[in-house]
C-alpha cells in the first residue's frame, strides 16, 4: 500500500540557527533542508537570517550567499542563473520552482526551501534524478524517419506544423512537473510522468516524424500513460509556463482517435 | 540481492501492455451514458405519486422504465469496477494485493448486475 507516514529516520528535525552579521537591519530568514545520506543522522531544517541590503533578488541568490559567506556546506545544484538550465530546480514556499527565477519579495514570510519532492537526496536539496532522466530517454527523443532525405537537404516542416510544438519544445527538463504530481509520488517506477510525457508528445506531434505509430504504442499502458488524472499540478509547476497535462491529454485524444 | 540493471532497462520494464485505451474510454463513455440515465431515474422518482411500494412496482412495470432500469444498473456498476480498479492501481504498489483487490471488485460488480436485473425483471414481469 501507499505510505503516508515517515519512517522514523525520516522525520524532519530543527537544526542549526545562524544569525546575520552585526548591523543588518533588513533580514530574512531561510528555512533550508538538510540532509546527508552518507551519515546516520535525520534530516533536519537549519535556518539562516539572510542580509537582504546585500543580497540578490531572487532565490538562487540567497542560497548562493549562504553558501558563499554563512555555511559552505549546504549542497545545491545550479548552473545558468537564467531560467534555462534547469538545475536549480526544488521546492520553494511549497511549490516546486527554479530558484534563479523565484524572487524572494513574492513570498511572504520565512523562505522555505525543500529539495524535489519524493525523489531520493544525494545531499541537501540535491535530489537524485536517474530515474526522471532514464524515463526521458525511454521515449526515444529524437526524430525518427525511414523515408531517405539526400543527406544534404533539410527535411522541410510548414511553418503550421512547426507552430504546433510551441508549448512543447521548451521544456529544460527540470523536473518540478513530474515532481509534484502525486500520481508520480505513487508511481514514478511506471508512470513516466508528465516531463517525459510532454517530450514524447512533442515528438508525437512532430510533422517530420515518421514513428507516430510505435510511439503512441510505447505509451498504450494503463501505468505509463493512465496515471494522469488531470490533477494538473505540472502545468501549475512549470516554471516555463508549459503545460504538460494538455500534452498527456492530446496523447490520450490520439489514442482514442486511432481506434475509433 | 543488488539490481544491476540500468536505470533505462528498469523504466522500460516489461514493455507497454497495449490495451489501456479501451479501459480509458469505456469509462468515459460510461460516464456519458450515466448522465441521461440519471436524469431520468431522479425524474421518474420525483414524478411519482407518492413513495409508496405501490408507486414504485407500477413504476418499474412500465416496460420502458424496466429497460432504462436495466441498463442503469449495468451501466453504473461497469463504470463503478472499472474506477476501482484505477484507484487500486494508483495506491496499492503490492501486485498480489492490487489483483486481489481488483477480482473482488469485479466479481461483486457482476453479482451486483444480476441481482440488479433479477430484482427489475421479477418487479416489472411478476409485480
Amino acid at each position: 500500500m501507499a505510505e503516508f507516514n515517515l519512517p522514523v529516520n525520516s522525520i524532519v528535525k530543527e537544526g542549526k540557527y545562524f544569525k546575520a552579521p552585526e548591523g543588518a537591519s533588513n533580514i530574512r530568514k531561510f528555512v533550508i533542508y538538510r540532509y546527508d545520506p552518507s551519515n546516520d543522522d535525520n534530516p533536519s531544517t537549519d535556518t539562516y537570517e539572510v542580509d537582504m541590503d546585500t543580497c540578490g533578488p531572487m532565490v538562487l541568490d540567497a542560497l548562493l550567499k549562504i553558501k558563499d559567506e554563512m555555511d559552505s556546506t549546504v549542497a545545491l545544484r545550479r548552473s545558468c542563473r537564467e531560467g534555462i538550465c534547469g538545475s536549480c530546480s526544488m521546492n520553494i514556499d511549497g511549490s516546486n520552482t527554479l530558484a534563479c527565477t523565484k524572487a524572494i519579495d513574492d513570498i511572504d514570510g520565512d523562505v522555505a526551501v525543500y529539495p524535489l519532492p519524493h525523489q531520493p537526496i544525494v545531499k541537501d536539496l540535491v535530489s537524485d534524478l536517474t530515474n526522471f532522466y532514464a524515463q526521458y530517454a525511454s521515449v526515444e527523443p529524437w526524430m525518427k524517419t525511414d523515408a531517405p532525405v539526400s543527406p544534404d537537404k533539410e527535411r522541410l516542416q510548414s511553418k503550421e506544423d512547426r507552430e504546433k510544438l510551441d508549448g512543447l519544445y521548451e521544456c529544460i527538463l527540470c523536473a518540478c512537473c513530474s515532481t509534484s504530481c502525486p500520481s508520480y509520488w505513487w508511481n514514478s517506477d511506471r508512470y513516466l510522468g508528465p516531463a517525459a510525457l510532454l517530450n514524447a508528445y512533442r515528438w508525437i506531434n512532430d510533422s517530420r516524424d515518421e514513428a507516430t505509430g510505435e510511439r503512441l504504442d510505447d505509451l498504450e499502458d494503463p501505468f505509463k500513460l493512465y496515471r494522469c488524472h488531470t490533477i494538473m499540478n505540472c502545468a501549475e509547476a512549470c516554471p516555463k509556463d508549459l503545460n504538460p497535462a494538455k500534452a498527456i491529454a492530446d496523447i490520450k485524444h490520439l489514442m482514442v482517435k486511432r481506434k475509433l | 540481492m543488488k539490481d544491476l540493471r540500468s536505470p533505462l532497462a528498469k523504466v522500460k520494464g516489461l514493455g507497454a501492455s497495449g490495451d489501456a485505451t479501451h479501459h480509458f474510454w469505456v469509462q468515459r463513455l460510461t460516464a456519458l451514458a450515466l448522465f441521461p440515465l440519471v436524469i431520468w431515474l431522479s425524474i421518474s422518482i420525483i414524478a411519482l405519486p407518492d413513495m409508496s411500494y405501490e408507486a414504485l412496482v407500477a413504476l418499474f412495470q412500465n416496460p420502458f422504465n424496466a429497460v432504462m432500469m436495466i441498463v442503469l444498473v449495468l451501466v453504473s456498476l461497469h463504470h463503478g469496477h472499472l474506477g476501482m480498479q484505477v484507484i487500486f492501481e494508483d495506491y496499492i504498489s503490492t501486485h498480489g494485493t492490487r489483483l486481489a483487490a481488483i477480482l473482488v471488485t469485479k466479481f461483486l460488480s457482476y453479482f451486483l448486475m444480476a441481482l440488479g436485473v433479477y430484482s427489475v425483471l421479477k418487479i416489472a414481469l411478476a409485480g
